[in-house]
């Protein structure tokens, strides 16, 4: 597969990677995909009491373009408060990334992670006011 | 050291610079660029007389008679023709083929369209390690079977099948037994009528020869009739027509008279290569040989290194020029479906990493490829969610994953 340089950018040097503690209640996690499928993304964000993104880490199991898809997605999130993360759509970042088509599915992935890892922060956190403007 | 370090010589390999120096005296005007058909002139009569010296190079690493070399485009065409000229030919003494999950497409696609001309197919499970039970064999046949397809070695992960076992078990029954041998010629030793063949696809460019070249060993005793494919001049004693492709079929034959000549010694140290590759790399945990190791060509090693994506490992490694039975280096989107054959898991399959070695490896290489896999896994594991669970102890079958 031959990638655009933000592509393999992020792959060498993925941003942000690592894990938070699941329990912590400030902390959200989304777990998307599968392995049989080739790809798994775990996004985890921390969370300030005024509802905005401090922090954002990921660990992804799949290819170049989910590498890049999630590293991408936990720059993005930072600094955003929950609505505005809910709104990042996977065509965004297939743009940005200039992804080819058949690794159009890695961006969707993303956008999935993204909007678990909300949901479960808010479950955690009993705040089920559902933002999602998709 | 050159790289990348090319590590996929079942793909293709390089033509071997003896061959190519002689390829060259048969396409210009100095040379002998005849048409080998042509009969009243000595431009055709040296272009003939070098045709049939490859025929008979060819034939000589087979232990087969020159008269049963049909030269074809490639490997791909050599199957085309044997399966489709055998069902064709015969199809009115049945309508039934046997053949394996694990064949190249060039078998499975062919076997396909004789199903949608209303021949019947069955396709066979391997075991775990790649090789065909011989029982589950004898039970396919059936009275109407015409013809058994079983590739010598796989490509994907290089395990030798025992065709002298599976020739006794078809040709007491008069069915005709086909071999599609690309990735063994040259490797190991062919005997046809050791191994008991009716019709072997052979390929040049595995064997250090030019693409667009191959051929279909036929055997006339007794005589295995095939109905032609491509029709035109009657070349080939009307098997195949087409002007033959001198300078090519000179390739072939000189490549395979390299490595009737250069087999042994070269068996011998790609074993050893591969022997230092697996050892090199045992110490990574979580790593699994696809495919019986013994009964394997030396050259070949497949690996899965789980709870790594085998599409971003390819990438990790660019260094190295290697292929993946990972869904993501496949247009398909499919991991691979001879991986899933042997009944490897689809994380298994997507973790693969075929390795395979030929003539201008050097132990440098092997080192080199070594030391970078131990940097890249380690890595490519601190970035995988599914390594952490792992090491947490998690189950990752208990896990409910959200397919998607």
């Amino acid at each position: 597969m031959a990638y655009g340089n933000k592509v393999l950018d992020h792959y060498e040097n993925p941003r942000n990677v690592g894990s938070f503690d699941k329990a912590d209640p400030s902390i959200g996690t989304g777990m998307v995909g599968a392995p049989a499928c080739g790809d798994v993304m775990k996004l985890q964000i921390r969370v300030n009491e005024n509802g905005v993104i401090e922090e954002a880490r990921f660990k992804t199991y799949g290819c170049g373009s989910a590498i890049a898809s999630s590293s991408l997605l936990t720059e993005w999130v930072k600094g955003k408060t929950l609505d505005e993360a809910g709104q990042i759509k996977n065509t965004d970042i297939a743009e940005e990334l200039a992804l080819p088509p058949v690794k159009i599915h890695c961006s969707v992935l993303a956008e999935d992670a993204i909007k678990a890892a909300i949901a479960d922060y808010r479950k955690k956190t009993g705040k089920n006011e559902s933002v999602d403007a998709a | 050291m050159r790289k990348p370090i090319y590590l996929d010589y079942s793909a293709t390999t390089p033509v071997d610079p003896r061959v190519a120096q002689l390829m060259c005296r048969y396409l210009t005007m100095e040379g002998d660029f005849g048409n080998p058909a042509s009969r009243s002139h000595a431009f055709g009569w040296e272009a003939e007389k070098a045709v049939e010296r490859a025929r008979a190079e060819v034939a000589a690493l087979i232990h087969a008679d020159p008269k049963e070399i049909v030269w074809t485009s490639g490997a791909t065409e050599s199957d085309n023709l044997a399966l489709k000229g055998v069902a064709h030919f015969y199809q009115t003494k049945g309508r039934h083929i046997v053949t394996v999950k694990t064949e190249h497409k060039a078998i499975l696609d062919t076997a396909r369209q004789l199903e949608r001309e209303g021949f019947e197919v069955t396709y066979l499970d391997p075991e775990p390690d790649g090789l065909l039970d011989l029982g589950r064999l004898e039970a396919a046949l059936r009275k109407d079977t015409i013809l058994v397809s079983v590739m010598h070695v796989n490509n994907e992960i290089g395990v030798i099948q025992d065709l002298a076992a599976i020739s006794r078990i078809v040709k007491p029954r008069g069915i005709i037994l086909h071999s599609d041998a690309a990735q063994s010629a040259g490797k190991i030793p062919i005997d046809v009528n050791a191994l008991g063949v009716d019709l072997l696809s052979l390929s040049a460019h595995k064997v250090y020869g030019p693409k667009g070249i191959g051929a279909l060993y036929v055997r006339r005793k007794p005589r295995v009739r095939l109905e032609a494919q491509m029709h035109g001049g009657g070349h080939e004693r009307g098997m195949r027509s087409g002007t033959l492709a001198t300078h090519q079929i000179v390739g072939m034959g000189e490549a395979f008279r390299l490595a009737r000549e250069e087999m042994d010694a070269e068996a011998a140290r790609l074993k050893r290569l591969r022997v230092r590759l697996l050892e090199g790399l045992s110490d990574i945990e979580e790593v699994y040989v696809n495919g019986d190791l013994d009964r394997r060509i030396p050259g070949n090693l497949n690996i899965s290194f789980n709870f790594v994506e085998g599409e971003s490992l390819i990438m990790a490694l660019k260094e190295l020029a290697v292929s993946s039975g990972s869904a993501c280096t496949s247009a398909s989107l499919e991991p691979s479906y001879v991986l899933r054959a042997l009944g490897r898991n689809d994380e298994l399959a997507h973790s693969s990493i075929r390795f395979t070695m030929g003539r201008f490896t050097t132990e440098e290489d092997v080192e080199y490829t070594i030391r970078l896999l131990h940097e890249k896994i380690g890595r490519l594991r601190e970035l995988s969610p599914l390594w952490e669970m792992y090491k947490d102890g998690v189950d990752l079958n208990s896990v409910q994953w959200a397919a998607h």
